[in-house]
């Protein structure tokens, strides 16, 4: 029962994904060597935890919200494994576990005073992000080194894909979060919940939506995620670092955009999420092929990116409206 | 056998006591009326006992045990349903989605969608309605969203079915669709307590009839034993005055001479209005006529600025205009009180004071602000002026009943003191007493020299202030009536022919 209208729903996806292969096709024709799965399967390790955490913020951005603090979280989670896996040589399969349910708590704190105190999510979330940049400096101003067996194996685990590819072990941390995300999304009722809080608060409070437990679990998500996304950044890093990820947040929240998740709230769809940050990558590696152009011309191209897509969005959203109203 | 029974609730608001001591028996298997003007406790009585706010005395029994409702949600899971007035569901999810949105049937765990779609499919058909049930419910007109919010509190196999003014967004055929169902409901035992402003409706479908009046119970009476005018007499607590009907013919005709105001010829707007031609002159009152839909609003529209004319000229004040935006039409004199007070009219959090002052700061700019004094003794003035029921001016307007936003929204142009005020839908959603005043204010404006146009569904509404009616269909202007010529039959048999 597909209906010429309810594709419209897809068109960002569509957009997104249109503008993903384009970029990808014009720097295969470009440079040699970029038409390849080997950058296909980077592109995907080395953003691994920056689509991890925009997943955990396309959650919140469709109830409606914003979460500043996750680069901050990220950073705090990596300073915490350094002094513990690093420093004090704790297994690392003891302390994931405690930073995961230290980034969730975190979060869901966060949760529970933007729904209780009826505070904004950008002030509250603003706070989270001093408070979690500030304990982790405070720990060590200094990058730790993060050394152990563990990491070593985690290093070399994966998988060799024709072409020269490395499917690591983020890659595939990131498609199970991708699944996760998706069947919350799409298949449990917290997802139908979080969407219900974006399209009107009200309406869904009236509707038995339990309002309070959704946001605090929203910002748990957004919360955990980030944490894990700390993890596997120190995986790439080898190291935590109190300055790391800074402004990360708002590569998350641009990808989230670029993804077609509409930053009112109550409508968007995680892949669009992964293809944003994909784009974003895209243009990185271009940039880096080439060479001679400096890396801020990412941010430059980024910047139009999101322009661009806020006004098709504005565009896309009059135009159902207009349907609606005959 | 008694379902749900309230007694002696109470509820207060800091200067008002919205319920005092009030009693509420819903029989199973029965339509209960519950009717009340403006502020007499309906809106809360129905919040209370669906759990959306908590009452600060009383009990309440359900099935015989004794019942305190923690949230809407828990009064769902016990069987408690409601729709509200405005269609409370989410427009940004489907239609399958907002049916079955917190009772999703699931599979291994995870969501049934084929499930949800295909009984969303059945539940709607109950209600002849035969839509793709995977589209976005914003895709759809606000009468099918209300019939969809309707068949959700239906579906969660509630026993008791609170319907607040389910049928103030529909028209004829699908109120009797509505009734059918609820004559279905009620056959299968159960309990519907049904508000509503239309009396027609009552003794259509109704069984017993609470009254409330000032947050005090009046009465429960057998709707089959009770006459009409004695109903009224109950609801307003005095004898219904003839002020809705019309005493002053003469007064009418004489306008036909005055200068005109605003002249349309061949104004249109694309999409939206074929070419029309309207004039109105000073100090008349234009009723435009029609049904949902017929381009009444859309004319409104196009006069104020809000949509760009396309077509055809617009003379105001002897001058031809241009309007781009509302703020130019503001300035020449128009005012404009639009359709949706909700979405497009109050500012819920600002208080009766600041939404008063808005319009008339908006004219004056916004680098001449209005002293609070300034401000204070214009809401004091209005507040006295057009009997807003309220404590002081410092009220949020969202805590007003509907009939008492509307008059502080007609304040706010008034307070500019417009040549013209077009008002579409004045009295949509306001009970007969605030009805008889707004007729009565419009008759009163006229005399002082303004002029109105003012969209109406309600055919003696529109008998009793216009000075002419032009009658709207598949927008465009299809027939106009002037002085003796405007009976209810005659509006009617336009609407239908012409």
């Amino acid at each position: 029962m597909m209906h010429s209208l309810a594709n419209s729903r897809f068109t960002s996806l569509y957009v997104t994904s249109a503008l993903f292969v384009l970029l990808f096709l014009v720097g295969a024709f470009q440079f040699e060597g970029f038409g390849s799965t080997r950058v296909v399967a980077n592109l995907f390790s080395d953003n691994a935890f920056l689509v991890i955490t925009a997943i955990g913020m396309t959650f919140v951005i469709i109830s409606g919200g914003i979460d500043l603090s996750v680069g901050a979280v990220i950073a705090l989670t990596g300073v915490v494994c350094g002094l513990l896996i690093g420093e004090i040589q704790m297994h690392p399969l003891i302390v994931f576990p405690l930073v995961l349910i230290g980034g969730g708590l975190f979060g869901a704190s966060m949760g529970a005073l933007i729904h209780f105190y009826k505070l904004q999510p950008f002030i509250v979330t603003l706070a989270g992000m001093f408070l979690a940049r500030g304990l982790a400096t405070t720990l060590s101003e200094e990058s730790i080194p993060i050394d152990h067996p563990f990491y070593d194996t985690v290093a070399d685990f994966g998988m060799l894909l024709p072409g020269g590819a490395w499917v690591g072990a983020s890659t595939l941390i990131l498609f199970a979060v991708l699944i996760g995300a998706i069947l919350l999304a799409h298949f449990s009722r917290l997802g139908g919940f979080i969407y219900a809080l974006g399209g009107s608060a009200q309406s869904a409070q009236l509707m038995g939506v339990p309002v309070a437990r959704t946001t605090i679990s929203i910002y748990a998500i957004s919360g955990f995620l980030s944490a894990l996304g700390g993890i596997v950044y120190s995986f790439y890093t080898f190291s935590g670092y109190s300055l790391a990820a800074v402004g990360m947040e708002l590569d998350a929240i641009a990808a989230v955009v670029i993804g077609g998740t509409l930053l009112t709230g109550g409508s968007g769809y995680v892949v669009g999420t992964l293809i944003g940050v994909l784009i974003m990558g895209v243009i990185q590696t271009y940039i880096s092929f080439d060479g001679t152009l400096n890396s801020w011309w990412t941010k430059i191209v980024i910047g139009l990116l999101l322009f661009v897509f806020i006004g098709m969005q504005r565009l896309l959203t009059r135009r159902q409206v207009r349907v609606a109203g005959h | 056998m008694t379902l749900l029974s309230l007694s002696k609730v109470e509820k207060r608001y800091p200067g008002v006591k919205a319920l005092d001591g009030v009693d509420f028996q819903l029989r199973e298997g029965e339509v209960h009326a519950l009717l009340g003007e403006n502020g007499a406790g309906k809106s809360t009585l129905v919040k209370v006992m669906t759990g959306a706010l908590e009452g600060d005395g009383g009990s309440m029994t359900y099935l015989g045990e004794p019942l305190k409702l923690k949230s809407t949600a828990h009064a769902q899971t016990v069987g408690i349903s409601t729709v509200y007035q405005e269609v409370n569901l989410l427009p940004n999810l489907t239609v399958a989605q907002n049916l079955y949105l917190g009772r999703e049937p699931k599979k291994f765990g995870l969501i049934d969608w084929k499930r949800i779609n295909r009984q969303s499919r059945d539940v709607l058909k109950r209600f002849d309605l035969d839509i793709d049930v995977t589209r976005p419910l914003s895709t759809f007109s606000v009468a099918v969203q209300q019939l969809i919010a309707i068949a959700r509190g239906v579906d969660m196999s509630a026993k008791v079915l609170v319907l607040d003014e389910p049928t103030a967004s529909l028209d004829a055929d699908e109120c009797e669709q509505l009734f059918g169902v609820m004559r279905e409901l009620k056959a299968k035992g159960i309990g519907i307590v049904f508000i509503t402003h239309f009396l027609d409706q009552v003794y259509a479908v109704c069984d017993r009839i609470t009254i409330l009046r000032n947050g005090q119970l009046v009465g429960e009476f057998e709707a089959a034993t009770l006459p009409r005018s004695e109903l009224v007499g109950h609801m307003l607590g005095k004898e219904l005055q003839a002020e809705t009907k019309v005493q002053e013919g003469e007064a009418r005709n004489d306008k036909a001479l005055s200068e005109t105001l605003l002249e349309m010829d061949d104004v249109a707007v694309r999409g939206s209005l074929h070419p029309t031609s309207l004039t109105v002159r000073r100090g008349e009152a234009v009723g435009l006529a029609g049904l949902l839909g017929s381009g009444r609003s859309e004319v409104c529209r196009a006069v104020f600025g809000v949509d760009k004319k396309t077509d055809g000229t617009l003379t105001f004040k002897n001058s031809e205009q241009n309007f781009r935006q509302p703020a130019e039409a503001i300035a020449e004199g128009l005012a404009l009180c639009p359709e949706d007070r909700k979405t497009s009219g109050i500012v819920g959090p600002l208080s009766i004071r600041e939404n008063i002052a808005l319009a008339l700061q908006a004219r004056r700019g916004w680098w001449r602000p209005m002293n609070r004094a300034e401000q204070q003794q214009l809401a004091d003035k209005f507040i006295a002026e057009l009997q807003i029921a309220t404590p002081d001016a410092e009220k949020p307007i969202e805590q007003l009943s509907g009939g008492n936003q509307q008059k502080v929204i007609l304040a706010r142009w008034l307070a500019t003191n417009p040549q013209l005020l077009v008002l579409d839908e004045p009295t949509r959603g306001v009970d007969i007493g605030a009805h008889a005043e707004i007729l009565k204010l419009i008759k009163k404006f006229c005399s002082e020299g303004m002029s109105l146009l003012v969209t109406s569904s309600e055919l003696d509404e529109l008998v009793a202030f216009s000075d002419r009616v032009a009658v709207m269909r598949d927008r465009r202007k299809v027939a106009e009536i002037e002085a003796d010529d405007i009976t209810e039959g005659n509006i009617m048999q336009a609407i239908a022919e012409a």
